[in-house]
């Protein structure tokens, strides 16, 4: 069923990925790959991690037919794939709950991560306190005034949440940050990363424990329309909640697969986070992939409303899929994606997050100029509830 | 015989190990950097670690960090770099310059263009952070036809299987990061150090330098009992971040001058 093998034996898709780390952290990424080429065909593991994503996640999520949106806009049908009904309220969970049963595996008492929005770190969090594993989450200090839900969350859960002041203060120097803890503690220490990037095996592994999204839409759609969608569209910062969604996909030619970055205030404005729209080649973060980045190969810093989205690089697999022409990479602006938050709010009670919303403002674009039995699947990966005091700030309120 | 090889050539004659200062390019001025190049060949440096900086340090602790970003703050990129180095040239033929980074600004630069220019400028070695040997055939070959030397780095998690491809590509001499951490920690264990040079002394020839948490003559003369060079980088930035501007060339000479008494004591 699937159109390709990748990545190759050292993570490489085509010449994107790979791993581009400092000697220290090599070892432990040989043993990761190791531990995971073991568990990923493990009749035992994958029960476990099955199981709790039954029963601990509450999978599999509905797909859901948002009619009076649909209507409003007139011309496709637009089902939600509803990653925003999962426990703690976001597609993030999967990975996180797959990466600590390896963890587990591993012997590993302590886990770290990254996170943008906090929705990694809270699924980080709840994963750790539910296994009784210490959790350090990095932020940037930005990050942490924008989404002080989260940050109060991650702390009710038993973490540590740990502010970083270093460059732009967002989710790529809580990346350099849980980087730096990593090579001090690699003999104790878990990394979950919450997205398809870094060294290999992450972007791979995190693709195969979030594809559980992709491979439910499968079943899904034909129960409920009688056929496959003609195109899924997911928002793109990292990128896990796409290459989850897309995956299972990509054999099926007959589906368009759209990837929707953040066009902050405008692409022509610099000040956005789209660097499959508007960036090169380079590598950062363990893998070589697709960076905003001047022209003396410094990494640029990136605008948007949405912090999940907040980020330079985006998944290796990601680049590939770009040039190789399988998924399509578009980008919307902060005002598109606000204005989709508040028609799904509006027409079908539902608060996505700002993440999502790019892909919901992709599809509000091109469904009025579809036919009403087209179909567009969109990946609502998280809900909007942690985005309520940065929606409310724009609308001149103070909570 | 590269500049390198000659260097530690001589310092065996001399029955004395190499001492390599870091600091990063464009920190704290542009124009400072070559006097400061010159000023650390006086007080006894055998080779020059020049940092390029780079906006996502990762594998470098908040010291170093801080330094990136005062000569990202002047705009300093790899080509004024370049030019640098071949000012310091016009003066001194003999002492080598290694340049320290990530691979980003290489890429950016392009490696033909990169090698080529370093070449010309004088550069002697690379010491990429971020490009183990397995990723960088490409990257080797550009430097080998430009007689520039890869320096690779080895660290306490390198098992015996990674010490012999690190062996494979490297010239030069090789760094052997002194403790699992970023630069700059303060959990230098001596004995470990000694127990595991000597290891890698089978399965190396080249010289191995020492670096990471090196803060004092003392600690650099201890390291350099057992290795070829010893390597010095946070405690230099820090004298540069808190020497006054016209004094940093100065302040930064003496503590260098420490370092080469202690070790040659």
């Amino acid at each position: 069923m699937q159109f390709y093998d990748l990545p190759d034996a050292r993570g490489h898709f085509g010449t994107y990925g790979g791993i581009f780390v400092a000697e220290t952290l090599m070892q432990a990424l040989e043993e990761l790959k190791l531990a995971y080429e073991h568990y990923r065909f493990d009749p035992e593991f994958q029960a476990e991690f099955t199981s709790d994503l039954k029963h601990y996640v509450g999978r599999a999520s509905p797909v859901y037919y948002a009619k009076r949106w649909s209507e409003h806009l007139g011309g496709a049908r637009i089902y939600l794939k509803r990653e925003d009904l999962n426990h703690t309220g976001a597609h993030k969970i999967n990975n996180t709950i797959g990466q600590a049963l390896l963890a587990k595996r591993m012997g590993k008492k302590r886990v770290i991560a990254e996170t943008g929005a906090g929705q990694h770190g809270v699924a980080t969090a709840t994963v750790a306190a539910r296994l009784g594993m210490e959790c350090v989450v990095y932020m940037g200090s930005e990050d942490v005034k924008r989404q002080s839900p989260n940050v109060f969350r991650m702390k009710m859960l038993g973490a540590t949440v740990v502010p970083v002041e270093s460059g732009s203060k967002t989710l790529k120097d809580a990346l350099n940050e849980a980087m730096r803890d990593w090579v001090t503690n690699v003999d104790s220490t878990f990394y979950i990363i919450g997205t398809v990037a870094g060294p290999h095996p992450y972007p791979m592994m995190v693709r195969d424990f979030q594809s559980v999204i992709g491979h439910e839409a499968m079943t899904q759609m034909p129960e409920l329309t009688g056929r496959q969608p003609d195109a899924i569209i997911a928002c793109v910062g990292g990128g896990s909640n796409a290459m989850g969604i897309f995956y299972p996909y990509l054999g099926a030619k007959e589906v368009r697969l759209i990837g929707v970055e953040a066009a902050g205030l405008g692409l022509a404005t610099g000040k956005h986070a789209a660097p499959l729209n508007a960036g090169t080649p380079g590598v950062l973060h363990g893998n070589r992939t697709y960076l905003m980045q001047d022209e003396n190969g410094q990494i640029i810093e990136t605008h948007s409303i949405s912090a999940g989205l907040d980020y330079p690089g985006v998944g290796p697999e990601h680049a590939w899929l770009k040039d190789s022409g399988r998924a399509e990479y578009v980008a919307v602006t902060d005002q598109e994606a606000l204005e989709a938050f508040h028609n799904l709010c509006r027409f079908e009670g539902i608060i996505p997050a700002l993440e999502s919303s790019h892909a919901l403002a992709y599809a509000a674009q091109i469904a009025p100029s579809m036919d009403r039995d087209q179909i567009l699947l969109v990946n609502l990966s998280g809900r909007g509830d942690k985005d309520i005091n940065t929606v409310a700030s724009l609308s001149g309120i103070t909570l | 015989m590269s500049r390198i090889e000659t260097t530690f050539q001589q310092l065996k004659r001399q029955g004395k190990k190499a001492l390599i200062p870091f600091f990063t390019a464009g920190d704290p001025s542009p124009e400072l950097t070559v006097p400061m190049m010159h000023a650390l060949v006086a007080a006894g440096a055998d080779i020059i670690e020049l940092g390029v900086p780079f906006s996502d340090p990762m594998a470098d602790g908040p010291t170093i960090q801080r330094s990136s970003e005062r000569a990202l703050a002047h705009k300093v990129g790899l080509k004024d770099i370049l030019g640098m180095v071949k000012q310091f040239r016009q003066d001194n033929a003999a002492t080598p310059v290694v340049l320290m980074g990530y691979a980003n600004p290489i890429e950016a630069m392009g490696y033909e263009k990169f090698a080529s220019q370093a070449q010309a400028a004088g550069v002697d070695g690379v010491l990429t952070v971020d490009y183990p040997p397995e990723e960088c055939g490409e990257f080797l070959a550009c430097l080998a036809q430009h007689a520039l030397d890869p320096i690779f780095l080895l660290s306490p998690t390198s098992v015996d299987a990674r010490v012999a491809v690190v062996a494979k590509a490297a010239r030069g001499f090789v760094y052997y990061v002194s403790l699992k951490g970023v630069t700059g920690a303060a959990n230098l264990d001596l004995s470990a150090v000694k127990t595991r040079l000597l290891k890698l002394r089978k399965q190396i020839s080249l010289p191995i330098g020492v670096g990471f948490g090196i803060r004092d003559g003392a600690m650099a003369k201890a390291m350099a009992e057992f290795s070829d060079a010893v390597v010095v980088g946070s405690r230099i930035v820090q004298e540069i971040e808190s020497a006054p501007a016209d004094q940093v060339v100065a302040r930064v000479g003496v503590l260098v001058k420490s370092f080469r008494s202690a070790m040659d004591s």
